[in-house]
C-alpha cells in the first residue's frame, strides 16, 4: 500500500483554516479527483469571497479569485471562453446563497458545465460569524445574539433542493464530511459531479455539510457531532437530481 | 466589408468588434445600446465567437473577469443605469489587470433618468468606475465612423496594457446612422502577451493566479504603483484630441462627443459673423489631453466648454488650464441636445 500522500494538485504549503476547520478535507478531496482524472493542466478553479478566498494558493492548477457571489458567473465566463478545460467553483454559504444567488440559479438554469462545490458550515466564516442564509433556526451567531427568530430573520435555504428543480441541473447532491464513511461518499459525490461536466451533460454541484468550530464556538469533535446530529437533520443527506441534462456527444 | 456601408452607431460598433478579435459578447438589455446586443447574437456564433446573455450587469462583467482572465478578448457594453452595476466588476477587473472592453452607451441619469442621449457619467468614467485608486482608458468616439474605429484601438490598448477600456458613447451616436467604412485591420495588428492567463497550465508552468486580494500593504501598494507606471505612460504615448479651426482662435468650444459635432457648427456660424471660434474635442477622455488642449488655446482668450451635463469635463478643461484662461460653461441634460444656435448665443455672451 502507498504512503500516504498529498496529492499532486495541491500545493505544498500551509494553509490558513482554523483547527477543526473541514475545509482540509474537501480540499483534498477536489485534488485527489483532479489528481485521478488527471485533469490538474486542464483546470480552472474559482475562488470568491470567503474563508476560502485563498485557495488560489493551495490548489495547483490555474485559479481566479472572484468577488463576492460572483464565482458562477466568473466560472461561466472561463467556460465559454474555453468549454474543453475542466472549471470549478468553491464558494461557501453565505457567498453562494445570500448575495450570490442570483448567479447559481442562472448558472444552474442554464446548464453551464460547471461543478460548483458548496460549503454549508451555517455561518458567515471569514468576517467572524454572523448569521448565514443557512443557518439554522434558534442558532445564536454574531448577528442573531437571541438565536435566529424566523419571524423576523426567515428560514434557511435549503440549496440542493431548490436547483434540483431546474432543467439545467445534472447533480444536485448533498453530502458532508463528519467521519470516514461520510467523507468517503463526498468524494463519491465531487467525482460525478466532475464526470458530468467532463461528459459535457449539465451544471453539477455538491453541497457538503462543514463545520465551523472557531465561531460556533465549539471542539472539532463537537463540531463534527453538530453536522451529524443538527445539520444533517435539517439539511437531509442525498442526491436530489442525478441525470445528464444534455448530452454533447449526441 | 470595405465599402461604405449605411449603419446605426451601435451596430457599427458592434461588428468593428468583431474584426477586431472580439470572441466573447456578455451583456443585459438596456436602452439605448440594446441593438450592440441584438447584433452580436446574430453574428457572434456565426463566427465562432460566444454570445451571452447573463442575468444581470452584475453577473455580465464577471463574465467578462472570467473571460479576460482566459487571456480571450471579450466585451460587455450597458448604458448609465447599467454602468453603475458593473462598478464593482470593473473594480475587481482593474485590480486584477484584465484586459477588456466596456461600452456605455449613455442616457439620462441619475437613478432609472431618461433613455435619451447624455453625457452626464464623465466623472463616472473618468473618476470613479469603481472603488479604490484605479483608471481606465476613456474613449469617446463622436461619428458612427468613430464608433467602428475607436472601439478596435480600445482591444489593442486593453491588451497592450492590461487593463479596461472604455467607449463613452451617447444615446445619439448609438441609435443615429451614417456611413462607416470597416478599414481592413493589419492581421489584429500586434500579439499581445498572455502568458499570465488562467486557460490551465497544461504542465508547463506554475499555476497562474488571477487576483486582486493583496492582504499585505507594502505588497497592495506596489502594485498599485505600478499600475499608476502604466498610466503614465499612457498619458505620454496615447492622449488623442482634434482641434478644429483652432489656430488663431479667440474663443475655443471644448466638447467631446455628439456634442463636439453641434459645436462644429456653433463656430461656424460664429465664423460667419466674424467671431474667430474653433473647438477643441477631447478623444481620449483619461487619460485628458492637456497638452492639445494647451496647444489649441495658444490664441484663445476665453474658452467655452459644452456637454449634454451640467459640466463634468469642464472640470478637466479648468485643471489642464490652471484658469490661465477663462472657462466657461454651457449644458443642457439628458435628452436635450444643445441646439448650435444656443451654443452661439452663449459664445457671444462669452
Amino acid at each position: 500500500m502507498p504512503d500516504f500522500q498529498r496529492p499532486k494538485s495541491l500545493c505544498d504549503i500551509p494553509t490558513h483554516y482554523c483547527p477543526g476547520c473541514t475545509h482540509g478535507i474537501v480540499h483534498r478531496l477536489v485534488a485527489e479527483i483532479i489528481d485521478e482524472l488527471g485533469i490538474e493542466n486542464n483546470t480552472v478553479g474559482v475562488c470568491p469571497v470567503g474563508c476560502s478566498v485563498m485557495a488560489y494558493d493551495y490548489f495547483a492548477c490555474d485559479m481566479m479569485e472572484a468577488s463576492h457571489g460572483r464565482a458562477p458567473a466568473v466560472a461561466t465566463g472561463v467556460k465559454r471562453a474555453l468549454p474543453d478545460k475542466v472549471v470549478f467553483t468553491y464558494q461557501g454559504d453565505g457567498d453562494l446563497a445570500a448575495i450570490g444567488t442570483a448567479e447559481t440559479v442562472h448558472a444552474a438554469t442554464r446548464g453551464e458545465n460547471i461543478t460548483i462545490i458548496f460549503i454549508n458550515n451555517t455561518t458567515y466564516g471569514m468576517t467572524g460569524g454572523q448569521m448565514a442564509p443557512t443557518t439554522l433556526p434558534g442558532q445564536v451567531t454574531q448577528t442573531t445574539p437571541y438565536g435566529r427568530n424566523t419571524d423576523t430573520e426567515g428560514f434557511p435555504v435549503r440549496v440542493s433542493e431548490m436547483l434540483a428543480t431546474l432543467s439545467g441541473v445534472a447533480l444536485a447532491e448533498r453530502v458532508a464530511v463528519y467521519d470516514p464513511k461520510s467523507v468517503a461518499n463526498a468524494k463519491k459525490a465531487i467525482r460525478k459531479g466532475f464526470d458530468f461536466q467532463l461528459k459535457k451533460q449539465g451544471f453539477s454541484i455538491i453541497e457538503v455539510l462543514s463545520t465551523c468550530p472557531t465561531n460556533w464556538g465549539m471542539t472539532p469533535v463537537a463540531a463534527l457531532d453538530r453536522v451529524k446530529n443538527e445539520l444533517a437533520a435539517y439539511y437531509p443527506l442525498g442526491v436530489f437530481k442525478e441525470g445528464a441534462v444534455r448530452n454533447f456527444n449526441a | 466589408m470595405s465599402e461604405r456601408v449605411l449603419m446605426k452607431g451601435n451596430e457599427a460598433l458592434a461588428e468593428a468588434a468583431i474584426s477586431a478579435g472580439c470572441k466573447c459578447f456578455f451583456g443585459y438589455p438596456i436602452t439605448p445600446q440594446t441593438e450592440i446586443s441584438a447584433y452580436l447574437s446574430k453574428r457572434l456564433p456565426k463566427v465562432g465567437g460566444v454570445f451571452l446573455q447573463a442575468e444581470s450587469e452584475i453577473a455580465a462583467i464577471n463574465m467578462v473577469y472570467g473571460c479576460a482572465g482566459t487571456g480571450t478578448r471579450c466585451m460587455t457594453s450597458s448604458s448609465s443605469p447599467g454602468i453603475s452595476l458593473k462598478s464593482e466588476g470593473l473594480s475587481y477587473i482593474a485590480g486584477a489587470d484584465l484586459p477588456c472592453v466596456v461600452i456605455n452607451v449613455q442616457r439620462g441619469g441619475p437613478g432609472l433618468g431618461g433613455i435619451q442621449p447624455s453625457q452626464a457619467d464623465y466623472w463616472q468614467a473618468t473618476r470613479a468606475l469603481g472603488h479604490g485608486d484605479f483608471h481606465v482608458i476613456v474613449l469617446a468616439p463622436s461619428t458612427v465612423q468613430e464608433m467602428a474605429d475607436l472601439v478596435t484601438r480600445a482591444f489593442d490598448l486593453a491588451d497592450e496594457y492590461r487593463m479596461p477600456v472604455m467607449l463613452l458613447a451617447d444615446g445619439l451616436l448609438g441609435q443615429m446612422m451614417e456611413p462607416v467604412v470597416f478599414k481592413k485591420r493589419e492581421e489584429n495588428g500586434k500579439s499581445f502577451d498572455k502568458s499570465w492567463a488562467a486557460n490551465g497550465h497544461g504542465g508547463k508552468r506554475k499555476h497562474n493566479i488571477i487576483n486582486s486580494l493583496y492582504l499585505e500593504a507594502t505588497e497592495l501598494e506596489e502594485k498599485i504603483h505600478e499600475r499608476f507606471k502604466r498610466y503614465d505612460e499612457i498619458k505620454a504615448k496615447h492622449t488623442m484630441a482634434e482641434s478644429y479651426m483652432t489656430d488663431d482662435a479667440d474663443v475655443i468650444i471644448a466638447a467631446y462627443g455628439s456634442t463636439a459635432r453641434l459645436a462644429r457648427t456653433a463656430a461656424e456660424k460664429a465664423r460667419s459673423l466674424g467671431i474667430k471660434a474653433g473647438v477643441f474635442r477631447p478623444i481620449t477622455l483619461y487619460p485628458f489631453p492637456v497638452n492639445e488642449l494647451r496647444e489649441a488655446t495658444k490664441t484663445a482668450k476665453r474658452v467655452l466648454v459644452c456637454e449634454m451635463s451640467m459640466g463634468q469635463m469642464v472640470d478637466d478643461v479648468r485643471l489642464a488650464l490652471e484658469c490661465k484662461i477663462p472657462v466657461d460653461f454651457f449644458g443642457r441634460t439628458g435628452g436635450i441636445i444643445p441646439k448650435p444656435e444656443e451654443i452661439l448665443e452663449k459664445l457671444k455672451g462669452v
